[in-house]
């Protein structure tokens, strides 16, 4: 199935990607083959199969709901790229500023 | 013979018996590293002062008689995917070039109660995409058979640092053939464990529901040994199943009576390089010869089980690395966060930031399952591919009624070129197709080496087996390693100075 250009910037969006015009470009036309491609997936016949979507056929698996110790919040944050001493940063999101 | 030649049951056996050191064993892995790693690069980061201390530490341990682990002494490289406290662990991305996990990954944690000396990380396709390690945002792996080729993917620096004896054991992922392809076309042994054997605690997930940590080594034998430490449930992943893991390494070598292999009518189809085909039937003689009967089997659903991957794992994906956001850990962009006519000052950050870490393959399957998933598309793409699903794990319930194990090639070719496929995802997509329903199944597979092509690349044999019976899997490997000894030749490489 054929995809547009405008379809993939869309996509880009939602995927929290920011591609380059090259990269639309590109990914247009790559997607669109693949997509072609599993599109063969309509010849089967699939009306009474149930979904697959584990190897395994697990129930709910629980456990005691015990009280541990997390994660030092210093350690998690230990990682960020912008932190204060209790938080993460990120920019802005409420309003302009 | 030098310490680095032998395999890891060998070098084992000689440390019990205090015949050498951890230290001595350790550095001459080492040393092997500093003298061909500059053509192979198969490692991303080794660490030769922290690596001998672990070593010296554990024969200290021993020379004061106090107990040790499984794989007291023995080094194991490691795939860069797997989360150790402290440790660069960069999944061969940008976007964790810097990230140091506070936490270890029940597989390390498992090989250092075993007292395993943690030589080094090994490159790898970003975060496992990929079939080639081109993919690497630090430079591809080369196949140590063939320098000018690649070692297979994802897990090739973890396959040829084994194939050329940099490392003993090491460890990798398999989500569509990750292991067992890399280990394949660098002509040593590799296992992707039934799914839910390992505990994925602590693995970097690209698509949870296929993959699966396993065993890379020269011998059935070795990867025997690296599996009994790794498999096991863990109550830190629902997914790892609570079963006794069975004494892989006392029951390795008792053959299989009456053994019944299936050779899939599916596989010998067009595609298949002719040298491949013929590797693979003489290895199926030889089965013969030990006593093995075998029969055709159809999977006849096999046709339909890349383009069901391809759904699947992109969908997966795309909720997987929805986490690097710029935000807790990761890459985040210097861009100035301003907001546009669409975007608000967060999401630019978001979007600039993800583009900045991420490579153009784990960009597009992003962009392949956020596609597949959006709304109108779900029912025609991801549920369709759950169904297929289904229909492919049958077609292995059926054949494993009349079969122990599946037999038939890892990969349609030999290794392919370095850059001969960049260019076409769809070809390297192709390149999985005998390896990638395994995953969709859940089943258990390995690789094991059965022949050399005329230009010298190593071609390798598949084998299956039901979920959980990695036992039989195993053994029926190892009864083809007692009658050849393909799995004992090595690459020639040049000895850097």
């Amino acid at each position: 199935m054929a995809l547009s250009r405008d379809e993939v910037e869309k996509v880009s969006l939602l995927a929290r990607l920011a591609l380059s015009e090259a990269e639309l470009v590109t990914m247009t036309s790559q997607l669109g083959q693949i997509l072609d491609y599993i599109d063969l997936l309509g010849e089967v016949d699939t009306e009474a199969v149930e979904p697959m979507a584990h190897a395994l056929d697990l129930a709910d698996v629980l456990r005691e709901d015990e009280v541990r110790p997390s994660l030092p919040r210093d350690e998690a944050l230990a990682n960020a790229p912008k932190r204060d001493d209790e938080c993460y940063r990120v920019p802005a999101v409420l309003g302009e500023g | 013979m030098p310490l680095a030649k032998l395999t890891a049951t060998e070098l084992l056996g000689q440390l019990a018996a205090g015949q050498v050191t951890s230290a001595e064993v350790t550095r001459a892995f080492l040393r092997r590293i500093e003298q061909v790693d500059g053509q192979v690069h198969a490692f991303l980061k080794v660490d030769p002062e922290a690596a001998l201390a672990q070593a010296e530490a554990i024969d200290a341990r021993r020379a004061a008689g106090k107990p040790v682990g499984r794989l007291a002494g023995l080094p194991v490289a490691v795939k860069d995917l797997l989360c150790t406290r402290g440790e660069p662990t960069t999944c061969a991305s940008r976007a964790l070039e810097h990230f140091r996990p506070p936490y270890d990954a029940t597989v390390i944690a498992r090989l250092k109660a075993a007292d395993a000396v943690l030589l080094g990380r090994t490159n790898m396709d970003e975060f496992a995409m990929g079939g080639s390690n081109e993919n690497s945002a630090f430079g591809p792996t080369s196949n140590p058979w063939d320098l000018s080729r690649i070692p297979g993917g994802s897990s090739g620096g973890s396959a040829a640092c084994v194939a050329a004896r940099m490392a003993p054991l090491a460890v990798g992922s398999d989500t569509g053939g990750s292991i067992r392809s890399p280990a394949g076309l660098c002509g040593i042994t590799g296992m992707k464990p039934t799914y839910g054997r390992v505990s994925r605690y602590g693995l970097v997930a690209f698509a949870s529901s296929l993959d699966q940590i396993g065993p890379l080594a020269q011998t059935v034998e070795d990867a025997a040994l690296l599996l009994e430490v790794l498999a096991g449930h863990d109550p830190l992943d629902s997914t790892s199943v609570d079963r006794p893991v069975p004494p892989y390494t006392q029951t390795v070598a008792k053959p299989l009576d009456g053994l019944r292999i299936g050779l899939v009518r599916e596989h010998f189809g067009p595609g298949l390089d002719p040298e491949v085909d013929s590797a693979v039937r003489e290895a199926v003689a030889i089965y013969t010869s030990l006593g093995a009967t075998v029969k055709d089997v159809s999977l006849p659903h096999s046709k339909y089980a890349v383009a069901t991957y391809y759904i699947i794992a992109p969908c997966e994906a795309s909720g997987n690395l929805a986490r690097y956001d710029g935000v807790h850990y990761g890459h985040r962009t210097k861009q100035p966060a301003d907001a546009s006519e669409t975007d608000s000052a967060l999401v630019q950050m978001y979007r600039h930031s993800r583009a900045e870490g991420f490579g153009p393959e784990v960009k597009r399957r992003i962009m392949l399952g956020t596609y597949a998933l959006s709304a109108g598309y779900y029912d025609a793409y991801y549920l369709k591919a759950l169904k297929v699903r289904r229909l492919i794990r049958e077609d292995f319930d059926r054949a494993f009624e009349s079969v122990d194990l599946i037999a038939g090639p890892v990969a349609p070719t030999p290794a392919f070129p370095l850059g001969e496929k960049v260019d076409d995802p769809l070809a390297m997509y192709l390149f999985d197709l005998y390896t990638i329903s395994t995953n969709l199944a859940g089943i258990a597979g390995i690789s094991i080496p059965c022949g050399f092509s005329s230009t010298g690349l190593p071609i390798g044999l598949q084998l299956q087996a039901p979920t959980f019976e990695e036992e039989r899997l195993l053994r029926g490997a190892h009864m083809y390693q007692t009658a050849t000894d393909w799995h004992q030749r090595e690459p020639e490489l040049e000895i850097a100075s």
